[in-house]
């Protein structure tokens, strides 16, 4: 079987697995990052999201073989160092989850907006996080945890 | 090593141990201590003595509590505990929660039957049955410490009082904390009795009530909250399935010696409803289950359309011999004759799905010699605490350790153990190496168990003043209580009212969903009452006053959601307001305000008030955040979700077909106004998602004069009614 060397959270793991296994499989039941959910494994509920260089991406529709050891891989364990990102700390004020299983992809696309857009709109905020399903019906919490999240990050000179 | 004795000298443990479990009989409320060093020991005692451990205490003054429930995000892992803790007058920050051990006999809260005990996670029931356990439990805790408190101290008990995890002595100006006390304590020779009476009064709660984070979500935000699809166990295999989409039907593999030999592949399991494929890992068993090619046979659900059956549904509902009679009140034919005016309407209730965030899964880990299990799950628990496994393996149920594990959603799915069963079925195969079970989302909705496909018709009267003397409402379906729940109407003053139940039969696997059959059934019951308001040109806030004048606490909640929402006020141009009484355990009226995009005939829904009677409200946040979710739960529901069946075949396989709620359409606002109580609490979990069909229908009635009576309400049965 192939092998492969990934960078996950700054380190380096070096799996082997048949070439076009998903990247969440990998993740997940390979080298135990169980944080990244699996919920569909088509893209369409977000509960997979994890950051390649910054940028929200989903797991679970991403080949192994599409992911160079360069690129730095931030699943939700690797967010911050002590579950103390902006976002989750917002996230625990508003007391967000409910089941959790969604959480993990919630704060990361959230975190992926506001590093992209620290100030982002109601509606802005609402149609970023719109691909991230979550079946607890937390949206209302959500929102107001992102909002928390964007006043309390510090502000970044432009 | 397990003592012979568990009688064996306490202080002896005591000494060796910094921390002691504190055991309470759950009859008799025998408290015992005993050293947690051994937690086999701690099991063995408790099933011996039939005493149940529901706290641990250290030295230094952290407590672990015991949460006998699930915690699937309604916040058993936080309430619970909290009643204990409120009662033990412990110091809430040093607290922690563990699940407790899945043994229903010692940590069951009050079975269906009188006598019986249950571990099992459904109906809202949790905070309502285990209020008063736990709050004995806790103040029989707190005895033990003040007993053992006045004998270090040479003091009269009564002197002594707590607060905050210390105990005070204030005559001696004396103090010392819980922890210290663990190498004193004592067990008093009698106990004395903790009767309801002996516990506090709500008015002097310090925790119950108050805003108190939820104990388990900071592992939520960090990715560490475990659930089960998380375990992973060294010389784990995976398993999947595949069970076809026609309900009932038998599989014959017709390429196994191909699927054998693929990579990883270990074996292959023919179950009567599935082929079952073990592998190394989860991707070459998924690999190999996209490869299989399965003959299936027909079966009951065959001959099933989802969408022509109504037609069926409609001749049963119109035969004069009634079904099972669920409620009688009156003579409702009697009052139909004298009846100055009369209604008759259909309601038409589509499938719908769990759809929870967690595909179902398991590990299970059968032992070599077959005669013991261990299980990861997350589960409802069940009127089976182990889960159906002592079954399938032949072997006595406490052979079997369950670890219950968070739930990723339940919402009645995870309260059926068909995933269970099957992953102790292919775990056998493997024993000793553990499996790890898993189901796809496409496996999720195609062989899910769905709330079942009903219609009511609803036929009712008034006299000639308006006053509403008959109602009689059929319900006809598939699934006994899964259709008929939710059809009385104990709050309303009706004189002559009827419910009854017509069976079904469509071969179709069926389920609790949240709120079972309130949904449906206050969804008729609701629209219709707004029905007759509108043809009578009454406004329905005050056609429902009238009819809830003997029901005073149903009253508050209709009268307090009507000044939440200024139900008289008046609202944008294109919108209306709808309202809705549903009791659930607790009682709540809930109101919304829609608009309709009249071209494309999608509902927007901008508002919603709650008004709710829970008795004590023992987590008020936790309580709005069920509220939110229940009602963003029922949207999604009510608005966009249907499973369709052609042939007997599922037709949803995944959210693009089966599509859920989305942030983009939530409301600007969902406000719960919880009314003071000091009532028993009552369950919150499935209170608020029934409202939503009949608010939002109620309230497009009075935007276009145009009853909504099918859901979902999807954009184009909207259009065909609006253009109708
Ligand atoms: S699992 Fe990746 S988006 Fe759903
Ligand atoms: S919190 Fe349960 S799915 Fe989002």
């Amino acid at each position: 079987m192939p092998a492969y060397t990934l960078t996950v959270n700054g380190k380096v793991h070096r799996v082997e697995v048949a070439e076009g296994t998903s990247l969440l499989w990998v993740l997940r039941e390979h080298l135990g990052f169980t944080g990244t959910k699996y919920g569909c494994g088509i893209a369409l509920c977000g509960a997979c999201v994890i950051h390649i260089d910054s940028q929200p991406v989903r797991a679970c529709v991403l080949n192994i073989e599409a992911v160079s050891q360069n690129q730095s891989i931030t699943t939700i364990e690797g967010l911050s160092e002590s579950g103390d990102h902006p976002v989750q700390r917002a996230w625990i004020e508003a007391q967000a989850p409910q089941c959790g299983y969604c959480q993990s992809g919630q704060i990361m696309q959230a975190a992926a907006l506001l590093e992209s857009n620290p100030n982002p709109s109601r509606q802005e905020i609402k149609s970023y996080m719109s691909s991230v399903l979550c079946r607890c019906g937390t949206y209302m919490r959500i929102l107001k945890a992102v909002e928390l999240a964007a006043e309390q990050q510090p502000q970044k000179e432009s | 090593m397990e003592p012979s004795n568990p009688n064996i000298d306490r202080r002896q443990f005591l000494k060796t141990s910094s921390s002691v479990a504190l055991f309470i009989g759950a009859s008799g409320l025998l408290p015992q201590l005993v050293s947690c060093s051994d937690q086999k020991q701690m099991a063995t005692l408790a099933r011996t003595e039939s005493l149940t451990a529901w706290v641990r205490l250290s030295e230094d003054g952290e407590m672990t509590v015991y949460n006998p429930a699930a915690e699937m995000g309604q916040g058993s892992m936080t309430s619970l505990p909290l009643l204990f803790a409120e009662e033990m007058d412990a110091d809430w920050s040093r607290v922690r929660v563990e699940f407790a051990p899945q043994e229903a006999e010692i940590y069951g809260g009050e079975g269906w039957r009188p006598g019986t005990k249950l571990m099992f996670t459904v109906g809202s029931r949790t905070t309502n049955s285990y209020y008063t356990v736990m709050r004995k439990a806790g103040a029989q805790a707190r005895h033990v410490l003040l007993y053992s408190a006045a004998k270090h101290w040479d003091v009269p008990l009564n002197e002594l009082t707590t607060a905050n995890g210390v105990v005070t002595h204030a005559g001696s100006k004396r103090q010392m904390d819980y922890g210290s006390l663990v190498p004193l304590l004592e067990l008093p020779d009698p106990l004395a009795e903790i009767e309801e009476g002996d516990l506090k009064h709500p008015k002097e709660f310090q925790l119950v009530g108050k805003v108190i984070p939820r104990t388990e979500i900071p592992a939520k935000v960090d990715g560490s909250a475990q659930f089960a699809i998380d375990i992973r166990l060294p010389d784990m295999v995976y398993g999947v399935m595949e069970r076809g989409n026609l309900h009932g039907a038998t599989p014959t593999l017709t390429n196994e010696s191909e699927i054998r030999t693929m990579d990883g592949v270990l074996k292959i399991v023919t179950l009567p409803y599935a082929i079952g494929i073990i592998a190394s890992s989860l991707e070459q068993a998924l690999e190999a289950k996209k490869h299989l090619k399965i003959d299936w046979s027909t079966s009951a659900a065959s001959s099933h359309n989802s969408q022509e059956v109504y037609e069926v549904y409609e001749k049963m509902a119109s035969k004069t011999k009634p079904g099972k009679i669920l409620i009688q009140k009156g003579d409702v034919a009697a009052a139909m004759k004298k009846a100055s005016k009369t209604y008759t309407a259909d309601f038409r209730n589509d499938y719908v799905c769990h759809a929870q965030m967690e595909p179902l899964n398991a590990v299970v880990q059968v032992a070599a010699d077959l005669q013991s299990a261990d299980v990861w799950v997350g589960s409802q628990q069940g009127p089976d605490t182990k889960l159906g496994v002592p079954t399938i393996l032949g072997i006595p149920p406490e052979k079997v350790n369950v670890h219950l594990q968070y739930l990723g959603g339940g919402f009645g799915r995870r309260s059926m153990n068909d995933f269970v069963e099957e992953c102790t079925l292919l775990a056998r195969e493997v024993a000793p190496r553990p499996l790890k079970l898993m189901w796809t989302r496409e496996d999720d909705f195609t062989y899910g168990a769905f709330r079942p496909l009903s219609l009511q018709r609803i036929e009712a009267g008034t006299d000639s003043a308006g006053r509403l003397i008959s109602f009689s409402h059929c319900v006809v379906g598939d699934g006994g209580n899964l259709v008929a729940s939710g059809a009385a109407n104990d709050h309303y003053d009706i004189p002559n009212q009827l419910a009854e139940w017509r069976e079904a039969s469509n071969g179709i696997r069926l389920k609790h969903w949240r709120a079972v059959g309130h949904g449906p059934n206050k969804f008729a019951i609701e629209c219709t009452i707004d029905e007759i308001a509108h043809d009578q040109g009454i406004d329905p806030v005050a056609f429902r006053r009238k009819l809830m004048s003997d029901s005073p606490r149903a009253l508050a909640t209709l009268e307090k959601a009507a000044e939440l929402s200024d139900w008289n006020g008046v609202t944008l141009p294109g919108r209306a307001k709808g309202v809705a009484f549903v009791e659930h355990g607790s009682l709540g009226t809930g109101i919304c305000e829609i608009s309709i995009d009249r071209d494309t005939g999608v509902i927007r829904v901008h508002n919603f008030w709650i008004a709710l009677d829970a008795g004590v409200v023992v987590h008020p946040d936790n309580v709005r955040a069920q509220m939110e979710g229940g009602i963003l739960m029922g949207m999604s529901s009510v608005l966009k979700e249907q499973i369709t069946i052609e042939k007997g075949r599922v037709q949803q396989k995944n959210f693009n077909t089966y599509e859920l709620l989305r942030m983009q359409e939530i409301p600007d606002t969902i406000e719960t106004y919880l009314i003071d109580s000091e009532m028993h609490p009552e369950g919150v979990g499935e209170t608020a998602t029934p409202m939503v069909a009949c608010a939002i229908a109620n309230a497009f009635l009075k935007l276009t004069g145009k009853p909504l009576r099918h859901m979902p309400f999807t954009p184009d049965r909207v259009l065909e009614v609006l253009n109708s």
